[in-house]
């Protein structure tokens, strides 16, 4: 998974260290900020002759590392991400929070980070696929997604991964869902039904829904 | 999204203040809000944003009910020990609504104030009198599948798409309220949304500079509790017709019964005289049907949205049929 290749605090005015890797990736990006309408970046249309509001700092950690950001307030969270980071990991599916393939997690818990700004979380602390791994080990859900082949096209896998992390943490919190029987039970157990109500915001064009609850039930240590 | 400004509340009274100003919103989970405003149907020129207030926990009232601060999240309203204890309509509800992610973000306060999913309202370029008052409905002769079919009016035939609402409505919550200058109030939930009438654009009894706080639940009232929702998908859609059910019963005779529907108007929707028609009513057929014909008096399909009714009467004949069963 894709990491900016940065020792130092990355910030705006200096966010990446220039390496083989990222002169790639940098070079998509400043294109990307100097070409994309500012529509793209604000989601949505904007009227052009309307003056920009004025920016906001936000400080994330992102991955367990701060990031320090000006940005216009209308910059929603994926935006952020993917935008002005280049942490592309997370998706844009519908922009609207129909589709999960925009989730990440939030101190621990997962969320569409289409549907909510980035300045609205300053301070806090975000989880993306990027910061899965450790070096060259996958995290457990990503080794068990290629093993399951949980995808087909991709797009929505990153979405997915960070959902069943934050889900098997609701699991295990003993959150209920809405099948779950008897709501007054302490934890319900992970059934194949349980883990398909409680993906049901992550949503897989290609359909390979079968190979992700395997993959979810893989890493959640349930017999597949 | 069209430019505004931005800042964080530090109190009530001080978020109600920035949002009675002109152009002024309060931004809560803003899973609604932030999609409209992508949208342009929702164009604050301020966004007050009141997550950092206290305002999310969950407490025991002197009566034996429950005070939900209106921060606390979905998901951690569902998952509470104490709501799926005594409220189990309320936590079912809460987790037949939109998907676990959205839960985490959405609040008490604002899902109470989403606004409706109508397409029409959604489509800055069709004409909408909640949107756009006195440009017409174009639902009424448009595509209404999921549109209402009681407290309709010309203007509009919106439903409200909560399911925590209804669930709400059927334990008789109460709303609490702040506005700009202090003063507090307690509405209750039958009176919180309004019916279309005239005024479409004008959703709920508060009024300007008016947020809410806290909805607070009464003690949970005898009988078994169900949350029923009938939808096009088995997740993650709205409700085409939901049933909040609380009845007391034994041996086949109903002592008591609160029914609270959604999907069916612009508020979450209870009949008293439905209602009635159940108390120490044999719990059969016969009276299944006369409290359905009770609920139904006065409903009126559009074409698309037709077969609510037939769909109504046969979900509220399941829901008592199940929990009457001896």
């Amino acid at each position: 998974m894709d990491e900016p290749d940065s020792k130092t605090t990355p910030n705006q005015e200096n966010r990446f260290e220039v390496t083989r890797r990222t002169v790639i990736e940098t070079g998509t990006t400043a294109l990307l900020l100097t070409t994309l309408p500012r529509a793209a970046l604000a989601a949505g249309p904007v009227d052009d002759n309307e003056p920009p509001p004025p920016p906001v700092k936000v400080e994330l950690q992102i991955n367990g590392r701060p990031y320090s950001l000006t940005l216009d307030p209308r910059t929603t969270l994926l935006d952020a991400l993917r935008e002005h980071l280049a942490l592309t990991g997370s998706k844009k599916g519908c922009d609207h929070g129909q589709c999960g393939a925009c989730t990440v997690l939030i101190e621990g818990r997962r969320i569409n980070s289409c549907l909510t700004l980035a300045v609205m979380h300053d301070g806090q602390s975000v989880t993306t696929i990027e910061g899965l791994a450790e070096g060259e080990n996958l995290h457990p859900l990503q080794t068990a997604f290629v093993e399951h082949d949980g995808f087909q096209c991709g797009y929505c896998t990153s979405g997915q991964i960070c959902s069943a992390i934050g889900m098997l943490a609701e699991s295990r919190l003993g959150m209920p869902s809405y099948v779950t029987e008897n709501l007054t039970q302490p934890a319900a157990e992970l059934t194949d039904a349980e883990i398909r109500e409680r993906m049901s915001g992550n949503i897989c064009r290609c359909a390979a829904y079968p190979n992700i609850v395997a993959a979810i039930k893989q890493a959640a240590g349930l017999p597949t | 999204m069209r430019a505004f400004t931005y800042q964080r509340a530090d109190t009530t009274v001080q978020a109600a203040a920035a949002a009675v100003k002109p152009g002024g919103k309060i931004i809560a989970g803003g899973t609604n809000l932030l999609d409209l405003m992508k949208l342009q149907v929702e164009t604050p020129s301020s966004l007050v944003d009141i997550n950092r207030l206290p305002l999310d926990k969950i407490e025991e009232t002197p009566d034996g009910g429950l005070r939900i601060g209106t921060l606390v999240r979905n998901s951690d309203l569902a998952a509470d020990e104490r709501v799926r204890q005594r409220y189990g309509v309320l936590s079912r509800a809460l987790l037949a609504g939109a998907s676990a992610q959205l839960r985490n973000k959405a609040t008490t306060g604002g899902n109470l104030l989403q606004r409706t999913r109508c397409y029409y309202f959604y489509d800055v370029t069709k004409p909408c009198n909640k949107r756009n008052p006195g440009s017409g409905c174009a639902a009424l002769a448009g595509f209404n599948r999921i549109h209402a079919i009681l407290g309709t009016s010309e203007h509009c035939i919106a439903t409200h798409p909560s399911d925590m609402a209804v669930a709400m409505r059927a334990l008789d919550a109460k709303v609490e309220t702040i506005n700009d200058v202090g003063d507090t109030k307690i509405i209750p939930m039958a009176e919180l949304h309004r019916l279309p009438g005239g005024t479409p654009e004008i959703e709920t009894s508060l009024r300007p500079g008016e947020i809410i706080t806290a909805v607070t639940l009464p003690p949970p009232p005898p009988g078994v509790q169900v949350y029923r929702k009938v939808r096009d998908r088995a997740s993650y859609a709205f409700a085409l017709v939901s049933v909040a059910a609380i009845v007391d019963s034994t041996q086949g005779r109903i002592r008591s019964a609160r029914l609270a529907f959604g999907g069916l108007a612009l508020k979450p929707w209870r009949s008293p005289q439905a209602e009635q028609t159940l108390v120490n009513a044999a719990a059969d057929t016969t009276v299944f049907n006369a409290a359905a014909s009770a609920v139904l008096e006065g409903a009126r399909g559009f074409g698309g949205n037709d077969f609510k009714i037939p769909l109504t009467r046969r979900t509220l004949h399941s829901v008592l049929a199940e929990m009457t069963r001896t």
